[in-house]
């Protein structure tokens, strides 16, 4: 088991005649995910890396049964292609995309109101069940199939845990990049439930980075609702208020979303909060003896 | 980005949001030809910087003669202005908006942001104009008054007439504060700003509701669309380095220390701060190279670092995923050869062809001490420094 993505995940990829597109089409089809179709508009008929194109979401999906779509389109024209995936009743769109305008995804969050599907990202480096599906652009030999959940605001420094954990022994169930911008699909707490449900997953890495306030609210949602165990990271310690960090929603302003208010409230909501990136995965296994979990839990 | 009151206020005039009569000057000469175009009894002059709290720092001055506007505009004109947004180092001024007195009665806020929450833009108001919101916000928070708005109907008149009279905005004026309010939203959306806030707005003797301060802020992400926006971009109150850095995509922000580090990714960036900080260090910058750092990308990203005087030393850390570790690698030996670094070099690679990387870094013969993980290299560069 794992969450949202997994073996019998038929994929979709938008935008596929773009250059990183097609890297990471290559990429997926390497670890193995199963790629059903392309869409590029004008380009219907074509084919990249053996996989067929068509010129919009709905052909695609009526002549491959694709149920999730990953987005590699330029940022412009970004959020038009998670509303016609969201138009195809896609069941999971995962958009890869960086630097869409806010307002575009402000649109895209009313458009989606009621609609069946599941967006992660913008700005996220994808989701990645291990040995059975990765879809998106992080490195799939570093993840091993496993029992810890991995949900992160960040692309690298989920790599970063990925690393620890599976160097430890500790393979993943699912491991979601949610995005670092400001307004997003799936959040925290979407992916905290989706753990708790799991039963392959014994517990779960949360990290998360300063502003907002995503992390103090899936921290009061862990304390009163999750039964495994859960360890955060909050990146951006020693950031300066009012100053984008890269990520566009990674900005302390008017004295909210500090890593101190973030890593207080979870650990008064029960979150063993590592201290520094380097002992992320050190923590996780702390905890995991604490609850009795590491014969269960290990891998390897 | 951000722009200075002036350009926001032309922004406003251009959509029917009510503002003061006022003009640039960049010269005390032009504040005083300004003034004595708007004619008006009473003229303010104001400092133009990209920050607030101007008028307790003495920025914005009074003026009720002609001599006046030239003796406050020589004071204020090429003075540096510390506020609690400047920094210590302040920001020294170089134009001066000079706009019309008004009878001011009353001084209300009214705010446009993201609410990230909710993902959708919300207004908020307060009669408790010309404090800062989140003292307000702070202390009465009662007195914040929110409208939630459909992006499919934008904010509607229903909504602004419930805001303007939750904040106790007099009955005759309401018209005017309704329409104020719906055309602040209307710059807000068609315009792309992350901020637009009126602090204060004010209500006048001769029945006029105005912007008094203007606060626009744009996201970055969308001027791609706001050409005209761009126009108003002024690189003197930005760091240089970040200028330099936004050249050639990387992302970067100046911060006090003397350990400058390289990293890709945001969170990888923010967290190897954090981990320098946390081993006795201070980092002197956040940098993300992003996903596709070429050779040319790392050198442009070591001089970056470099032409910071307080760096005495250098961190870089790389999780090669896509990015493979030996073509970060070479680029490191090709910017240090280049630039001839004297500083010590911290580096740690890991991921995609690390000992490719590696075998790169030890056989260039370059004075590079490598690292095996992030507290490795963040214990290395700072007992180097020291």
């Amino acid at each position: 088991m794992s969450v949202f993505i997994n073996k019998d995940t038929k994929v979709l990829v938008q935008g596929i005649t773009g250059g990183t597109a097609k890297f990471h089409t290559k990429q997926m089809l390497e670890y193995g995910t199963n790629i059903v179709a392309g869409v590029t508009p004008k380009k219907g008929g074509t084919e990249v890396e053996g996989v067929p194109v068509y010129n919009t979401v709905q052909d695609a999906v009526d002549a491959t049964g694709a149920n999730a779509s990953v987005i590699y389109v330029p940022a412009p024209f970004a959020a038009d292609a998670i509303m016609e995936a969201v138009d195809a009743e896609m069941d999971l769109v995962i958009c890869i995309t960086e630097h869409i305008p806010v307002l575009d995804m402000v649109k895209v969050k009313r458009y989606m109101e009621g609609k069946k599907t599941r967006l992660v990202g913008p700005n996220c480096p994808g989701v990645i069940t291990p040995d059975e599906c990765k879809i998106g652009i992080m490195p799939g030999y570093i993840h091993k199939k496993g029992h810890i959940g991995v949900v992160s605001r960040s692309g690298t420094l989920t790599y970063e845990a990925v690393h620890q954990l599976s160097e430890e022994g500790f393979g993943q169930s699912t491991a979601v990049g949610i995005g670092g911008d400001p307004v997003n699909g799936t959040n925290f707490i979407d992916v905290l439930k989706a753990f708790n449900e799991d039963p392959e997953t014994h517990a779960v890495m949360m990290i998360g980075e300063i502003g907002g306030t995503a992390e103090e609210e899936a921290a009061e949602w862990i304390k009163e609702n999750m039964t495994k165990p859960v360890v955060g990271f909050i990146g951006g310690a020693t950031a300066p208020p009012g100053k984008r960090m890269g990520h566009a929603g990674a900005i302390i302003s008017g004295g909210k979303g500090t890593a101190e208010e973030k890593q207080r409230i979870m650990r008064e909501c029960g979150i063993k909060v590592a201290e520094t990136p380097a002992v992320m995965g050190e923590t996780m296994i702390e905890v995991l003896k604490e609850h009795d979990l590491v014969e269960k839990t290990k891998t390897h | 980005m951000n722009i200075h009151e002036y350009q926001a206020k032309e922004i406003f005039r251009k959509y029917n949001v009510a503002v003061p009569n006022s003009k640039v000057a960049f010269s005390v000469d032009e504040a005083v030809q300004a003034a004595e175009e708007l004619g008006s009894d009473v003229s303010v002059v104001k400092a133009q910087i990209h920050a607030g709290g101007r008028g307790k720092a003495g920025g914005v001055k009074i003026a009720k003669s002609l001599d006046e506007v030239r003796q406050h505009a020589d004071d204020i004109l090429g003075k540096t202005l510390v506020t609690h947004q400047t920094g210590p180092e302040g920001k020294e001024v170089k134009r001066l908006l000079i706009e019309e007195g008004c009878d001011i009665q009353k001084e209300y806020y009214i705010g446009v942001v993201l609410d990230r929450a909710t993902s959708r833009v919300v207004m908020m108001g307060s009669e408790e104009g010309g404090t800062e919101i989140e003292e307000v916000a702070a202390e009465t928070p009662e007195k914040i008054f929110k409208e939630v708005i459909d992006p499919v109907t934008g904010l509607t008149p229903f909504q602004a007439r419930r805001l303007a009279f939750n904040i106790n905005i007099p009955d005759e004026l309401l018209g005017k504060a309704v329409k104020f309010m719906l055309s602040l939203y209307q710059v807000f959306v068609e315009k792309d700003c992350s901020i637009a806030e009126i602090n204060p707005l004010v209500t006048t003797g001769d029945g006029e509701v105005l912007a008094l301060d203007a606060k626009l802020n744009f996201d970055d992400n969308a001027l791609f669309r706001q050409k005209d926006v761009l126009e108003y971009r002024d690189l003197d109150e930005e760091d240089e380095k970040e200028i330099e850095a936004s050249k050639y995509d990387l992302s970067y922000v100046a911060l006090d220390g003397n350990i400058g580090c390289m990293v890709n990714g945001a969170g990888l960036a923010m967290a190897t701060m954090d981990i320098i900080k946390h081993s006795g260090g201070e980092p002197a910058n956040f940098l993300d190279v992003g996903g596709g750092a070429t050779a040319e990308k790392v050198t442009e990203a070591f001089k970056i670092i470099l032409s910071d005087d307080n760096v005495e030393g250098i961190l870089v850390n790389i999780f090669g995923g896509i990015m493979k570790c030996d073509v970060i690698a070479e680029g490191v030996v090709e910017a240090t050869k280049q630039i001839g670094l004297e500083i010590p070099l911290v580096v740690r690679l890991e991921g995609t062809n690390v000992e490719l990387g590696k075998k790169i870094l030890d056989e260039s013969g370059l004075n590079i001490t490598s690292a095996e993980s992030m507290q490795d290299a963040a214990e290395k560069i700072v007992s180097l420094v020291k």
